[in-house]
């Protein structure tokens, strides 16, 4: 039994303390509401998934001191529409694309920092703008705004149940200094982001395949809250399979690796199995297309593992890993090194070799260094793995965030199975992601759909908190107003 | 030599961190960083001597513990740039002042300090308890020995100084050449003088992970310039002395008294604060093992302030004669203990931006971006 001892009674409940959760708990406290957000993490790991971004993307008609050039709402609209292979909801994605415009400006004026346009090493400035220090110093420069605003926000406070009764709010029972205790509000945001850190409800999905994933992000995305919502009567949208997936290297932690953990070398050798064959086309796609479907591609072979092999031309020429590939003077060793069959790695290497033709190498085009005749063909960037020593990479899948959420409407309200609006609960961020994204994924775009329904949930929640028998201005905070 | 579990330390910092790069809008040492691949020991002691100690990168990082990975980038720079103050120290036996440099500094001071009471008193006798007529501290030591003295610490302090510095700049690659580039010593100058690496765009350095200020900045500026007032003080004295032949005493408003005076104010306020927020420093950020040298150097240069300004306002008077042998044990104690003490990170760190400047000049070896 939750004990009543400590009330808690506020306007505007927020679980979750990511982007989106502190989007809506700034907004929120704007409009003069009281704001409790309840985070599940230690202090030290706060912010959820948004600890390991870096920019969110935004349109621009113009350049912008942290953005480039201009990315039009019809640019950025075909985008999105081009990697979820037209999995979206249009108006919501084009509401949201617009909302994004104002993004940057909002965010600097809650104290998050940008990187200025021109600066750095970043091919992403047109379309993205990158924070300074990265998505934990965003984060705390959120936290430190909250703290001047007045929003109260608890740590190691995991919600474990919620109370909604005919679709509307009651209350929700947390962990507060290890103690059940229930705490009602007047209006409920869900921010708590997916369920990729629950192994359990991933392998439900993708079976055992899933004990083999890595979870790029935060331990804390149990998807308790997901999972209460839907139980509850909320509609879920969106595949348990889809997400951000992409190939990291094996020996990553199994969560909390982020950026580091990436690996990009694949366009520049061969892809093998745990049997030393091939099994997709290495040189199909650029970066980031090519990073997004490599964790996907591996997770489909035996074991959920692959080995990128390279030679000693390749080195230098791709982000590097923060841990050192194997190294072997022959294919056999290299093979060894990694406990792969060295007879049909040194066979798959020379077919590979034998069948690549004449061509210029030039890593930054889709250059005409070819495969020719073999079952599964490189179609840019091969040239022949001849240089000794060589080099290889362990991949694994590497689970960054998932698709599987709660559905809900401009207005960041959560609908309900029997077809209505949820009275008084919001969702933002990763946990209702799927409404927009069905699958595939650009950089940037989770901040962007956490800020800006972080914004409207927390308006809007506000309002209707402030104001329950009022129209409750929920016209005011449509996604459109927001723009 | 880097020891080898600092050396793998600083390996695996750059190493996550050059994967990462989340930082490279903060200082230089995340831009000079992503100009290499691979990190040699000259690599870390470049970069640790570029590192102006801020920790903006410190909170905003996503590997700090107690992730497993455990970055601390102002921590383990700052333990691989202390050895590197013993590494290029000269004469070399003197390299091992910078293990136990808090005590050494101060019973070097004490020493100091009691020999010239010693030698004053066996000198000039009682007088030194007496007040002199218009206050002429010549009347205690003589010009001469004054002179003489501090010319010869000084330029032995200058001269140990001069090697550390191009031991540093052999040990990190470079020509002697590139010590006399004026394009690139202007930038080093400018972000010398300014500290623009610990200004953040305007908001200064973090002192957690939601808070930041400039106070760092400002206090270093106030110690830094209050330093070289005092340098131009006597630096002008010395002219006015041997260049104009004016041998009386500097009354309140010639050019040495005010830039001494406004030099010694800075030297109280600056240092004031450097231990004031050394004080309040994160403890997870500080290499506690260097605590001894960077007080005693601070404590030092604050001695040397507040003696000095009793010296100035109490010169008619009979304390005058101890002020002076006291001040003049403390400015010599100071002399001594520039080479093999914290004095020599401004050496390192100025070095350190003109290689930057220089590396920015060249065309980069690899260009990876994302």
């Amino acid at each position: 039994m939750p004990d009543d001892s400590r009330k808690f009674d506020v306007d505007v409940l927020i679980i979750g303390a990511g982007n989106a959760a502190l989007a809506a708990a700034l907004s929120a406290r704007e409009q003069g509401a009281s704001v409790l957000v309840l985070e599940g993490a230690p202090k030290h790991f706060r912010g959820g998934n948004s600890r390991h971004t870096r920019n969110l993307r935004a349109m621009h008609d113009a350049p912008t001191e942290v953005l480039t050039d201009a990315y039009t709402e019809d640019e950025f609209f075909n985008d999105i529409l081009r990697v979820t292979g037209g999995l979206t909801n249009e108006p919501l994605l084009r509401s949201t694309i617009r909302a994004s415009a104002t993004c940057t400006e909002w965010m600097k004026q809650q104290g998050v920092r940008f990187q200025h346009a021109m600066g750095g090493t970043l091919h992403l400035g047109r379309t993205n703008a990158f924070f300074l220090g990265g998505g934990k110093a965003m984060m705390n420069a959120y936290f430190a705004s909250a703290k001047r605003a007045g929003v109260r926000v608890l740590y190691d406070a995991e919600v474990t149940d919620l109370e909604i009764v005919d679709g509307e709010f009651r209350s929700a029972t947390a962990m507060i200094e290890g103690k059940p205790t229930r705490i009602s509000a007047k209006t409920l945001i869900a921010a708590a982001g997916g369920f990729e850190s629950n192994i359990e409800w991933l392998k439900e999905a993708w079976g055992p395949a899933a004990e083999n994933f890595l979870i790029r992000g935060t331990p804390y995305n149990m998807g308790k809250v997901l999972k209460r919502l839907i139980e509850l009567g909320v509609q879920s949208i969106g595949d348990p399979t889809q997400g951000h997936c992409v190939a990291v290297d094996a020996r990553a932690p199994k969560f909390d690796g982020g950026i580091v953990t990436r690996l990009d070398c694949v366009s520049l050798g061969i892809v093998v199995n745990k049997n030393g064959q091939r099994f997709y086309d290495e040189g199909e796609e650029f970066w980031p297309k090519r990073y997004a479907i490599w964790g996907r591609l591996v997770a489909q072979q035996p074991d959920q593992i692959g080995y990128c092999i390279i030679d000693s031309k390749a080195m230098g020429k791709f982000m590097p890993s923060v841990f050192p590939p194997a190294k072997a003077h022959t294919i056999g060793e290299l093979a060894k090194a990694v406990n792969l069959p060295a007879a049909e790695v040194e066979a798959t290497v020379k077919a590979f070799n034998d069948s690549v033709q004449p061509g210029t190498f030039n890593h930054s085009i889709l250059d005409d260094c070819k495969t020719s005749g073999l079952k599964v063909e490189k179609t840019h960037w091969a040239v022949r793995i001849d240089q000794p020593p060589f080099y290889a990479y362990s991949l694994r899948p590497g689970i960054t965030f998932t698709y599987l959420g709660v559905k809900v409407n401009d207005r960041a309200e959560v609908l309900l199975t029997n077809g209505d609006t949820a009275r008084n609960i919001f969702a933002a961020g990763e946990i209702m992601a799927g409404s927009i994204l069905g699958k595939g994924y650009a950089a940037g775009f989770g901040v962007t759909i956490g800020t800006v329904f972080g914004r409207i949930a927390g308006t809007g929640a506000a309002k209707l908190a402030l104001n329950p028998n009022g129209c409750n201005g929920k016209e005011e905070v449509s996604l459109n107003a927001a723009h | 030599m880097l020891p080898t579990e600092l050396m793998q330390e600083g390996d695996h910092l750059m190493t996550v961190c050059n994967a990462c790069r989340y930082c490279e809008g903060y200082c230089a040492v995340w831009q000079a960083m992503e100009r290499r691949l691979v990190f040699k020991e000259s690599d870390l002691n470049y970069l640790a001597n570029l590192c102006h100690n801020c920790s903006d990168c410190y909170y905003a990082c996503q590997y700090a513990p107690p992730h497993e990975f455990q970055i601390n980038p102002p921590k383990t720079l700052a333990k691989i740039r202390k050895y590197t103050y013993e590494q290029y120290a000269w004469p070399g036996p003197l390299a091992k002042t910078f293990r136990k440099n808090g005590l050494l500094v101060s019973l070097l001071t004490a020493v100091v300090l009691i020999g010239f009471m010693m030698l004053a008193s066996a000198s000039v006798g009682s007088r030194l308890y007496m007040p002199v007529r218009g206050g002429d501290f010549y009347q205690i030591a003589s010009h001469e020995v004054m002179t003489l003295t501090f010319a010869a610490v000084g330029l032995f302090s200058a001269l140990a100084l001069l090697i550390g510095l191009l031991r540093f700049w052999r040990n990190v690659g470079e020509q002697y050449s590139g010590l006399a580039n004026p394009a690139a010593l202007m930038k080093a100058a400018k972000e010398v003088l300014s500290l623009e690496n610990l200004d953040n765009g305007g908001a200064g350095c973090s002192t957690s992970e939601e808070k930041s200020s400039q106070a760092l900045r400002w206090f270093h500026h106030i110690t830094f310039y209050g330093f070289l007032s005092c340098f131009v003080a006597t630096t002008l004295g010395a002219f006015y002395y041997y260049g104009l032949g004016w041998h009386e005493t500097s009354g309140y408003t010639s050019l040495p008294v005010i830039f001494g005076t406004l030099g010694g104010l800075g030297l109280v306020i600056g240092p004031v604060g450097l231990l004031v927020l050394k004080q309040r420093r994160d403890p997870d950020i500080t290499d506690e093992s260097q605590h001894g040298m960077d007080i005693s150097f601070i404590v030092l240069l604050l001695l040397t302030s507040i003696s000095g300004l009793l010296l100035l306002v109490l010169r008619e008077s009979a304390a005058m004669g101890t002020l002076l042998v006291v001040h003049l044990g403390i400015v010599m104690a100071l002399f001594l203990t520039l080479p093999y003490g914290k004095f020599v990170h401004g050496i390192y760190r100025s070095a350190a931006l003109l290689k930057w400047a220089l590396e920015r000049s060249r065309p980069a070896e690899h260009n990876l971006g994302e």
